[in-house]
């Protein structure tokens, strides 16, 4: 919440970073790839380093501070130039801009390339919102949206408002409020694997509230989210389905009209 | 009369215990339905965003600042107290704790004790010790009179019997006090109640006290509450006993009104309780109530272990207001019972390992999805996802060169997951090897295994896309 | 060693890191009153009936000359039998003249007459100490003539309260009235009768301590029309 306002924002770049994260990277590359598409069309750069792999957070919520370190370590010097990074997920942001300075605390030179970081690390909806001042032109069909804005995102980086911000900005598009929609799905990382059954209920209760909104589909700007979700309603054998908010934008507004 | 005594919560029984309770269609909703309530009633209590945070800054700033003074200010309390009349004991475990009251109340041959709400007094088992020493300690606050007339223990710590419904706390009257007639009328059970407990009132020749806040420089012990038993408590019987955690001590009055705002307001969503009692003393000559002789017990238990760190000091900032049960989706799902201590939901699960040690208590910190709902309404901001992960580490590492070692550290150490996580850690600092990791797992993808532990208990199991992201970043 | 040193003992030991500053709880009320000095009179004392009315406290407006007879007015509407007071107050001569049933002063020890008092008075009347317009809440200080138990064991609290002494916050009424230079042996903010929301959050009014309780609010003569 704090994000919100207080944070100073940098005139629109000629290139950013983009940072996958490892979820979208195995399971949900065509959210990366619309996030890519969406930036593109801004008329900006994007540059995706190859040695990219996981922010750390599994670990780091897992309690292995020592693995946390390594793998935060392998991201730190991949953005060399002064440019945005780019992350398609709230939550993976929210670790590289609040938490990696905590992990290189008592490491003074990191310390300092940590910051250097967390400061230039935004959101996607973030950077459309304030950095880039996106205008979307809507191309679709009347719909009707409800959105999940995950914990991480929401309290860490805003998620929630930039989200919603964006999708204001599509007349055809509804966006209908769901019971406790501040609430978390049950993902957690590690936290489904461990407690299943209060994850579950979590998870259950987290879609038939979207779905009690009669929306066609339902948008986060979180691929774990997604994924416990979908897999849910799959199980269920439910047709309702989410979809990250990149790619719904995209389909929204690219000039070939919906792709789904 | 109170269920056993509960200091070990093994990670398996937690496991179950959260399984039966989230399968438990009545009790999920009626938590949920009271989670709603209290939720809605807190929010419109604090309309202005920038006023509350304003007003968290300071409580915050007000605990950090007692407590980094605490042993000083414990012994300017315990100098202002002794100078009202009052007696000061200090304990440094439950056993302490008990006996010294126990002790109290045999020098006044008491038989009934009667309590106000006290979680300290749960968290020594205060009950179970005066049931062994042959004296009856009978809860009065409504919610903990229910719950203790049916062996049970409180499922919150602001609501005790938020778990039981109307219908079942009539049938819990009509078979268990005797002379009630059944009653579905919330008024009359209160009725009831009110009846029998004034008389134990009268009678009860100790009544004990929790504290919500207690001043060093005044010497006076704060007590919150809307029913009045705890007035009852320290004013009618002959002795008073108060019990206190040593971490809720502040300098100065002027200090308890930002705190006692917020405790209200987000405990229960009221801007005040019907009563405040500022308590400096017993009875002075002249007067002609008010106990004739008053104790007050400091009981560290654990809490000195959370102090000697400086991350996990502001644990002891907690004022006990519940609002991380209240907003914790965990805590709404399971309820209080399933965590098997005393303080159950996200503060209990950071505050608990200091109580019983690290080995008994584990799996609680894992019990959270790290949403961040209880850090965001705390009003003292105790960052309670930051200290859950910090215990959670505790729990399966050795101790770190520079800081103390935990009771129970390390003690859910397990090779196996120390490798999965080294693993993991060698191919996520790696990214060639990373990238054929994820070529391999797509190329494959169709022999993902089909049952993924916890994952797909309700989930169908995750299957890499065709290609990953790398790749379709290369290719374009 | 004892309990006592072990304990200090370990607290002295922890690492102390950056004390922080004293906190500055009046600058923070300063801030949150945004600028005004404090409510006018008129203002605070709408609030606080508002407030007392939210916690289901009655309030009635009283001038210095007909306080009594409203007092018993209200007795009598409300079946009052017996009515307990302080004997060695300010309003005890006023009481006295007014003409209630009932009266019986608080003068002996709790010991003597404990069954008594919680089986047989009907009410109680009270001085207070002050009021807090911000929260609707009333200041008690119980002490020799006016004993704790008035304001707790009675079934009806009736309690007087001028005006002038509104404060608008908890901490307004702390600093202007010296409370940290000593404070009697209880001190007690009453919002209202009893209550509990403990069975299935349902309020319920008369838990321990009184079911009403019925503020005279002194006020000037222009101001009970």
């Amino acid at each position: 919440m704090e994000e919100a306002g207080v944070r100073h924002y940098p005139g629109k770049p000629l290139r950013v970073y983009l940072f996958g994260t490892c979820l979208i990277d195995l399971f949900c590359p065509d959210a990366g790839i619309d996030a890519v598409r969406l930036l593109e069309r801004e008329g900006i750069e994007v540059l995706f380093p190859a040695d990219q792999t996981c922010c750390g957070q599994p670990a780091h919520s897992s309690g292995f501070p020592e693995q946390t370190r390594a793998v935060a370590l392998a991201q730190l010097r991949l953005f060399p130039e002064p440019w945005p990074v780019i992350v398609p997920s709230g939550s993976c942001a929210g670790m590289m801009r609040h938490h990696y300075p905590k992990i290189f605390a008592d490491e003074p030179r990191l310390l300092a390339e940590a910051m250097a970081l967390a400061e230039r690390i935004f959101e996607l909806s973030e950077f459309l919102v304030h950095v880039a001042k996106v205008s979307l032109s809507d191309r679709g069909a009347s719909v009707c949206v409800a959105l999940h804005t995950s914990c991480a995102a929401r309290r860490e980086m805003a998620t929630h408002l930039h989200a919603r911000a964006l999708l204001a900005q599509l007349p055809g598009v509804d966006v209908s409020l769901h019971e406790h929609e501040s609430e978390c799905c049950g993902f957690g990382g590690t936290f489904s694997l461990k407690h299943p059954a209060i994850s579950s209920a979590m998870a259950a209760d987290k879609v038939e509230a979207l779905k009690e909104t009669g929306a066609e589909t339902f948008l986060s700007a979180d691929c774990g989210c997604l994924l416990n979700l979908n897999h849910t309603l799959e199980k269920r054998g439910d047709t309702f389905r989410g979809q990250h908010l990149a790619s719904f934008l995209w389909s929204r507004t690219n000039d070939e009209g919906s792709r789904r | 009369m109170n269920s056993r005594p509960l200091d070990f919560v093994p990670a398996s029984e937690f496991k179950r215990r959260a399984a039966e309770a989230v399968a438990d269609q009545h009790l999920r909703k009626s938590f949920r339905g009271a989670m709603d309530f209290l939720i809605a009633k807190r929010a419109a209590q604090f309309p202005d965003p920038a006023a509350l945070e304003r007003q968290r800054v300071l409580a915050e700033q007000i605990r950090q600042y007692s407590l980094a003074r605490l042993p000083d200010l414990l012994e300017q309390l315990e100098r202002k107290l002794t100078e009202n009349g009052v007696q000061v004991h200090w304990a440094e475990n439950a056993q302490q704790a008990n006996r010294i009251i126990i002790d109290i109340a045999r020098r006044h041959a008491a038989k009934l004790m009667v309590k106000g709400k006290s979680m300290v007094s749960e968290e020594i088992e205060l009950n179970h010790a005066m049931a062994d020493a042959g004296i009856e300690a009978l809860e009065s606050d409504m919610g903990e009179y229910i719950v203790q007339l049916d062996g049970e223990k409180p499922s919150h710590i602001i609501m005790p019997a938020i778990h039981k419904t109307k219908l079942e706390i009539a049938r819990l009257f009509a078979a268990k006090v005797p002379g009630a007639a059944y009653t579905e009328s919330v008024d009359e059970l209160i009725g009831i109640g009110r009846a029998v407990l004034r008389e134990k009132f009268m009678t009860a020749g100790i009544g004990l006290s929790g504290v919500n806040f207690a001043v060093a420089e005044t010497g006076t012990l704060c007590l919150v509450e809307n029913e009045g038993n705890g007035r009852m408590c320290t004013t009618v019987p002959d002795v008073h006993i108060a019990i206190t955690g040593i971490e809720k001590v502040v300098e100065k009055l002027e200090h308890v009104p930002p705190l006692f705002g917020l405790l209200t307001r987000s405990a229960t969503g009221q801007a005040i309780t019907t009563y405040f009692n500022m308590i400096s003393g017993p009875r002075k000559a002249g007067e002609k109530d008010g106990p004739r002789e008053m104790h007050l017990v400091l009981v560290d238990n654990g809490r000195s272990q959370a102090y000697a760190d400086e991350q996990l000091r502001s644990t002891l900032q907690c004022i006990r207001c519940g609002a991380c049960m209240n907003h914790c989706p965990v805590y709404t799902r399971i309820g209080g019972h399933a965590y098997g201590t005393t303080y159950p939901g996200p503060i209990g699960e950071i505050f608990s390992p200091h109580l019983l040690g690290l080995a008994a208590t584990h799996v609680l910190p894992t019990a959270s999805s790290l949403c961040g709902a209880c850090g965001e309404v705390c009003p003292v901001r105790i960052p309670i996802p930051e200290l859950l992960i910090r215990l959670r580490g505790d729990a399966q590492h050795a101790v770190r060169p520079g800081r103390v070692a935990l009771r129970g550290q390390g003690a859910a150490r397990s090779r196996l997951v120390d490798a999965v996580w080294s693993g993991w850690a060698a191919l996520y600092s790696r990214p060639a090897l990373y990238r054929a990791f994820g070529w391999l797992a797509t190329r494959f993808r169709l022999l993902t295994p089909p049952m993924q532990s916890g994952w797909t208990v309700s989930r169908t199991p995750l299957k890499p896309a065709k290609r990953t992201l790398h790749e379709e970043m290369a290719n374009r | 060693m004892s309990a006592r040193d072990n304990i200090l003992q370990r607290l002295r030991a922890a690492p102390s890191g950056t004390p922080p500053l004293s906190p500055d709880v009046r600058a923070w009320q300063a801030l949150s009153r945004g600028g005004m000095a404090s409510a006018a009179r008129a203002a605070r004392v709408d609030l606080f009936c508002e407030k007392m009315a939210f916690w289901q406290a009655e309030v009635v407006r009283v001038t210095r000359d007909d306080w009594p007879a409203q007092l018993r007015t209200l007795c009598a509407a409300k079946g009052v039998r017996s009515l307990l007071y302080g004997e060695d107050t300010e309003q005890a001569a006023a009481l006295l003249a007014a003409g209630i049933g009932g009266l019986q002063p608080y003068d002996r020890a709790i010991d003597d007459w404990k069954q008594d008092l919680f089986e047989n008075i009907d009410a109680s009347f009270t001085s207070t100490r002050g009021g807090i317009a911000e929260t609707g809440t009333l200041i008690i200080w119980p002490d020799a003539s006016e004993p704790r138990l008035m304001s707790l064991v009675p079934p009806i609290h009736f309690a007087l309260l001028d005006a002038a002494k509104l404060y608008d916050t908890l901490l307004d009424a702390m600093i202007e009235q010296g409370w940290s230079g000593g404070l009697p042996t209880n001190a007690l903010l009453v919002s209202g009768p009893s209550k509990t929301a403990d069975i299935q959050v349902t309020l319920a009014y008369g838990a321990h301590g009184p079911r009403e309780l019925i503020v005279l609010l002194l006020v000037d003569e222009e101001q009970t029309a």
